[in-house]
């Protein structure tokens, strides 16, 4: 009886065990989001807010999923060349000018993509720095 | 008869000790002091502390009308340094601002200054534009537009905080992201880094100090 209920014991643990391991795919998105968070404090958070939230009318909060994903291929240029001119978010239109971050490298601007796309409700997955590379290839 | 006697002698000390906590604290006033030989008000002659008051001023406002020191009469005020298209410091300061600006909204003794030091670009009509979309109206946050070595000048020795234009720094210039403090008898009350939450607190709970130092 007791070798049975150790037995289930040790069992239980490896399904555990087995489960709890990620995939190559997340544990590099997590390795993305984390480093984008860092970058993200440094570099978006004084305009954007600790939650995404922006700042009144002056800077677009972080939290309309749809602008984000309609517009995920114009991320990297947004943030390597700064944006001018009006945009729409959460049906409020915004007008001011966004700040170039002309030094960053694809892989930063990849890593904050990651963690911009995937943090306040937004759930979009991985975005790798070859991607970033294509996009900003085709700014305009 | 001895135990009583200590019973009296230590409540009396009870009481005194409770008393002499009723003091309300008080913040400091900062800045140089001098002491000054004053005529007092029934005529007679003494020696009184003179601090250190922010100069006189005139500025223009969002809606381009001047505002000097009177504007400010009987009003605490919180000041700061800032420019409209700064991109490191100022979007943070004036979130914690608008912030303590949206608590005491109905609290006609607290009032905002904002000076703009870019007098290249901030025009009147741009600090109201700003000012729109931050969400501020009204009379409370005054937004001043001033000329360079007159608004210079007053950081530097009437607000004690440096501001420096140079071509090399993100933005075009240099400044300290202070929140000032500033009583109704023109003192400095406390300086807070606006970019610092901590500090933004400790001026949250500041504000009631000094308000309730002019309550009689």
């Amino acid at each position: 009886m007791r070798n049975l209920i150790l037995c289930s014991v040790i069992c239980a643990v490896f399904v555990l065990m087995i489960a709890s391991c990620q995939t190559a795919d997340n544990l590099e998105r997590d390795m993305y989001y984390t480093n984008g968070r860092d970058i993200y404090i440094k570099h978006c958070q004084n305009c954007h807010g600790a939650k995404g939230e922006g700042l009144a009318a002056l800077t677009p909060p972080l939290t309309d999923t749809v602008f984000l994903k309609a517009n995920k291929q114009k991320l990297a240029c947004i943030i390597k060349n700064g944006l001018k001119g009006e945009i729409v978010v959460h049906g409020k239109s915004f007008n001011d000018q966004m700040p170039p971050n002309g030094t960053m490298a694809d892989i930063d601007i990849a890593q904050v993509i990651v963690y911009i796309t995937n943090a306040n409700g937004n759930n979009q997955g991985m975005y790798t720095p070859a991607q970033v590379a294509a996009d900003l290839a085709a700014c305009r | 008869m001895v135990t009583l006697r200590y019973s009296i002698i230590s409540c009396i000390a009870g009481l005194l000790l409770l008393s002499s906590c009723k003091e309300s604290p008080k913040l400091p006033i900062f800045g140089e002091r001098e002491a000054k030989t004053v005529t007092r008000a029934d005529g007679t002659k003494g020696v009184d502390t003179v601090y250190q008051t922010i100069p006189a001023f005139s500025f223009l406002n969002q809606d381009s009308t001047p505002i000097t020191n009177a504007t400010f009469k009987d009003k605490i005020y919180i000041a700061d340094f800032f420019f409209t298209t700064c991109p490191s410091i100022c979007p943070i300061m004036h979130r914690n601002m608008k912030a303590i600006y949206d608590d005491y909204k109905d609290n006609p003794d607290l009032m905002f200054l904002s000076h703009t030091i870019d007098y290249k670009y901030d025009k009147p009509s741009v600090l109201k534009k700003y000012a729109e979309k931050l969400g501020v109206d009204g009379k409370k946050w005054e937004f001043a537009y001033g000329p360079k070595a007159e608004v210079y000048k007053l950081a530097e020795t009437g607000y004690l905080s440096t501001v420096i234009e140079d071509k090399t720094a993100a933005g075009g210039y240099v400044h300290q992201g202070y929140l000032i403090l500033v009583d109704k008898d023109r003192r400095i009350r406390g300086a807070y880094d606006g970019t610092n939450d901590e500090q933004v607190a400790q001026l949250k709970k500041d504000i009631p100090v000094l308000l309730a130092e002019y309550k009689k």
